[in-house]
Parts: structure tokens; sequence; C-alpha cells
């Protein structure tokens, strides 16, 4: 068996992940499998292989390669141009992405600027997890009437946290 | 707002009265933003782009900071007409080669400039004088702001704002600033000035971006990335890099009067022989000579009054320009016959250097005394 990164060399290093279902296979001869650093394969994330240099190939257990269900982009798709196809191909290749966005940039979450309407959400769910506390303490304390108010509010709040989704 | 009239005035950020002017040309700030679940242009078909085209391009007109606008469809402009913007750094060389699907607005003053499905749907652009980055960041802000009250941005809350590219993912910001730094290219210091600022995560590029040569000693600096880090925090990052390398280009002219005076007069007086007299220059040439003379000003070689001049031929000399202001096509020979025509006459009114009023570089800013240096 060939390396499929340099297809020259015979495959030594052999390496199997599975992620959420999905089983990744690559196969690499003992230069290329030192070159990419896979060393330790706990520490090695396969989805680098996959959307970084593109040399891997994945095999999943439906057989086709994954596609964005918004706008049918797949990844091959985005090993040919390194640009998504739309928004929601982020949560499609949620998997991939995140090492690749690990290594391209100083942190994995958004510290910056929030649309308005973000804020407001935030503002919902922030008031959402303290009701859902304070409603678990009255249970627990078998303060049944302060509970039943609680619910209620908490009904209140998840139809505007829907609305202003 | 017709071509010709934004042909006619330069821009605010060319007048070059921004502070630092005399080594920050400009500084940009743009935001990428998307339409959430709408193909992004790269992907779309052109249906589609064309119908986000009609969804964001009223929006943009009507801004409060749009009255009258530049505002062109890409397949209207004429190839020529699509260069002359990419030589202001109006629009990107990657949009100027879209078509049908795509377009670019801009307020009169040429200080904001928004792409319409250039990679991403919205490429959002404010361009200032001098190191005004946070000025230019506050602008492009507002009118985020304001567009996002009525279009529906993709955005996740882990995530931020998604992009095209992974690249730009999170704020969608890349701030940079335009560097004219001949002091450390003739004193041979800039290549260790680019490996330090690379190391650091920001990006060293030439005059147009991306894959550009670095030509009349100028330098794009910019953020590299865009996830973890809230906005002014780049900013900030990028400010004190840029101040570092202005004392640093400050220093490194001090240092070449007072050790290779003989060297620095022979670069100066030789590109003001060449652009008085000469009869054919390409581009990169007269960018090349330009900036020893702009040093020149800058160390009080020529009249502080010739700067507003030499600053206007960077932009006026470049290829697109000279087609657009001769109204005719014209080859890449008689370009350089017709360059070299401009600038003679623009230096006709030039006295000769005077190398006594060389002595010492002028003060201008607070941010290179010596006495900083430790």
């Amino acid at each position: 068996m060939l390396c499929d990164v340099c297809k020259c060399n015979d495959a030594a290093v052999f390496l199997t992940q599975i992620v959420d279902g999905k089983m990744q296979k690559v196969n690499l001869c003992e230069g290329c499998s030192k070159e990419k650093g896979v060393q330790d394969p706990t520490g090695f994330a396969l989805a680098d292989l996959l959307l970084g240099i593109g040399a891997a190939e994945e095999i999943e257990k439906g057989g086709s390669s994954t596609r964005c269900p918004v706008c049918g982009f797949t990844q091959a798709d985005f090993k040919k141009t390194g640009r998504l196809g739309c928004s929601s191909c982020y949560v499609a290749f949620a998997e991939g992405l995140n090492s690749l966005l690990k290594a391209m940039h100083k942190g994995t979450a958004h510290v910056g600027k929030l649309p308005a309407r973000a804020q407001r959400t935030l503002a919902l769910s922030d008031r959402m997890k303290t009701l859902t506390e304070n409603l678990r303490k009255a249970v627990q304390e078998e303060n049944y009437e302060t509970a039943a108010a609680l619910r209620d509010e908490i009904k209140q709040l998840e139809n505007q946290l829907a609305e202003s989704k | 707002m017709k071509f010709q009239n934004l042909m006619a005035s330069t821009g605010e950020w060319l007048r070059g009265e921004g502070p630092h002017h005399q080594v920050v040309v400009s500084s940009r700030v743009r935001l990428a933003r998307n339409l959430r679940n709408r193909a992004f242009p790269g992907w779309a078909k052109k249906a589609e782009r064309t119908i986000i085209l009609e969804m964001i391009k009223p929006r943009v007109e009507e801004l409060a900071e749009m009255q009258e606008p530049f505002s062109e469809l890409l397949q209207d402009l004429s190839a020529l007409e699509k260069q002359v913007l990419v030589e202001r750094h109006l629009i990107s060389r990657e949009h100027a080669a879209k078509s049908v699907g795509s377009a670019i607005v801009m307020n009169r003053k040429q200080t904001l400039s928004v792409m319409v499905n250039e990679e991403d749907h919205l490429r959002m652009q404010s361009i200032r004088s001098g190191l005004q980055l946070r000025q230019a960041f506050k602008l492009v802000d507002k009118v985020d702001s304001a567009l996002e009250a009525k279009l529906d941005f993709a955005y996740d809350s882990k995530l931020g704002y998604l992009t095209a590219c992974p690249t730009n993912v999170g704020t969608g910001m890349r701030a940079s600033a335009m560097l004219h730094l001949p002091g450390l290219v003739l004193s041979e210091l800039i290549n260790q000035v680019i490996q330090a600022v690379n190391k650091i995560g920001l990006a060293v590029r030439g005059l147009y971006g991306e894959g550009t040569e670095a030509m009349g000693n100028l330098f794009q600096i910019s953020n590299q990335t865009t996830l973890g880090e809230k906005e002014d925090e780049i900013i900030s990052r990028l400010n004190k890099v840029i101040e570092t390398i202005i004392e640093k280009e400050h220093d490194a002219r001090q240092v070449l009067i007072q050790k290779k005076p003989n060297t620095l007069w022979d670069q100066i007086g030789r590109a003001y022989g060449l652009l008085t007299y000469a009869h054919a220059m390409t581009s990169k040439e007269a960018l090349n000579l330009l900036s020893v003379v702009k040093l020149g000003i800058d160390l009080g070689a020529f009249p502080e009054d010739k700067r507003l001049g030499i600053d206007q031929l960077f932009i006026e000399t470049q290829p697109a320009h000279l087609q657009k202001s001769t109204q005719q096509k014209l080859n890449a020979e008689e370009r350089d016959h017709f360059r070299a025509q401009i600038i003679r006459e623009r230096l006709k009114s030039f006295p000769n250097p005077d190398i006594s009023k060389m002595a010492r570089e002028p003060e201008v800013t607070g941010n290179s005394e010596p006495e900083k240096n430790e």
C-alpha cells in the first residue's frame, strides 16, 4: 500500500480515527509521518491532514463525502478552492474546520463585536440560565409556589428566545 | 456621481495630512460580512449572486455615510476604469476581475468603499491618510451596525462573523497601513524588520496586497488572524508595531545622514536628475525614484510645499491613471514616454536639491526622539 501523501513510498504508519461515527483512515510512509508530526497519534488531528494538505481520503459509513445540506458544497470543493460554500458549511464541516482554525488563528472562539441581535439573544439566554438555576433550587427546597412562577417565566422566555433566533 | 468626477478629485487619503504622514501613507480597515444561508459569491450561481446584489446594494446606497455615492455594477465599468479604482486602493484586484452580480459603492470623499460580492457578500473598507486605523475602524464599524439592522448577517455565537475563507472568520476584519520606508531599505535593515513583523503574526505585503512586489519602498502591514482577539486589541497591537517601525525608519534616516551622507545625497541627486530629464520611464522606476524624492522632501532637501505634487505622482503615473488622463489606450512604450513627460512637467518648478538644509531631519512627530532608544 502506498503512502497517501507522497504516493511513492510504501505506507508504514496506518492511522484510523473515529469521530462522531465517521471513520477516517490515513496511510503514511515513514518519512511523511515524521514530516507531518504523526509521532504521537493521540495529539494528532486527522482532520488537519484531510482539510489542510489534502492528501488523505475520508471513508464514511455511508460511503459518500460530506456535503453541506444548505448549498451542496463538498469537502473536495474546499480542498480545491480553500473557500467555503455558504455560512452553513461551518456547521457541516465543523470537525475538520476546528483544527484548521486552531492552527490559523489566535484562538478558537470569537471575542469581538456582536451584532445587536446576538447581544439580545445572549442577554436572554443568560437570564434563562439564572432562572433555570433558581428553579432547580426552588424544587430542591420544595418551594413549589416559587417553582411554578419560575416555570411560567421560563416558558415566556423560551418564546422570546425562539423569536429572536 | 460619475466616473469623471471621481477621476478629477484625488480622495482625502491622498492629500497626506494624517498623523505620521511622512512614513505612514494611509491606513485601511475592512470588514467582511455575509448573508446567512446564502451561497458565498465564489460558489453562488449568477442568478443567486444577482439576487444577493439586489438585496444588499440599495441598503448600502441609502446609508447616511453614502450621500450621492459613486455606485456602479462591475459589468458597467471598463477594464481601465476598474484598474483606476485598483490603483487608488478603492477596490481589490480580485474585485476588478468580477463582472455580472458584483458592484462597488463608495462615498464622494473616497474614504469609504463597499464591494458587493467580492469574495464575501460585503467587503466594507475605510481608508484614511496617515496613521488613523482607529478612525478608519470607527467608520466601518458604524456602517456595519447600520447595515446589520437591515440585513441578516451570518454570525455564529462561537465563531463570530462567518466568511468565505476561514482565514477571515471571527471579526472579519483586516486592518492595514501603507508604510513608506526608504531609510530602512537604503540601510538594508528592511529584511530584518519584515522578519520580525512576520514572527509576531502580522503580514507584510507589497504595494497592491497579496503576492505583489514591493515598489517605491512601500510596504503594507496588516493583521493575519481574525479569531480569538477583539477588534481594538488587533488595532492596538498593529499600532504599537507600526509606531516602532516609524521610530526605526527615523533612526535609519538619522544614521544615513550622519554615517553615509554622500550615498544619501547621491541617491537624491540622481533621482532628481532622472525624473527631471528622462524621456522614458517605467512605472516601477518612477515609483522608486519618486520615493527617493519624497525622502528628500522629508529631509528638507526640497521645499515642503512640493510634497503634494510628488505624492500625487505616485498615483497619477500608474498605468491606468495615465491612460485615463490621456483618454486613449497606450502601449507600454507610449506609457513610458507619457509618464516621463508628466513627471518632467511637475518637476519643472522644483528647485535643485539643497544639501545644506539636510543637516538634520526635521522633527515632525513626537515619536522619534533619540532619547527614547533604550
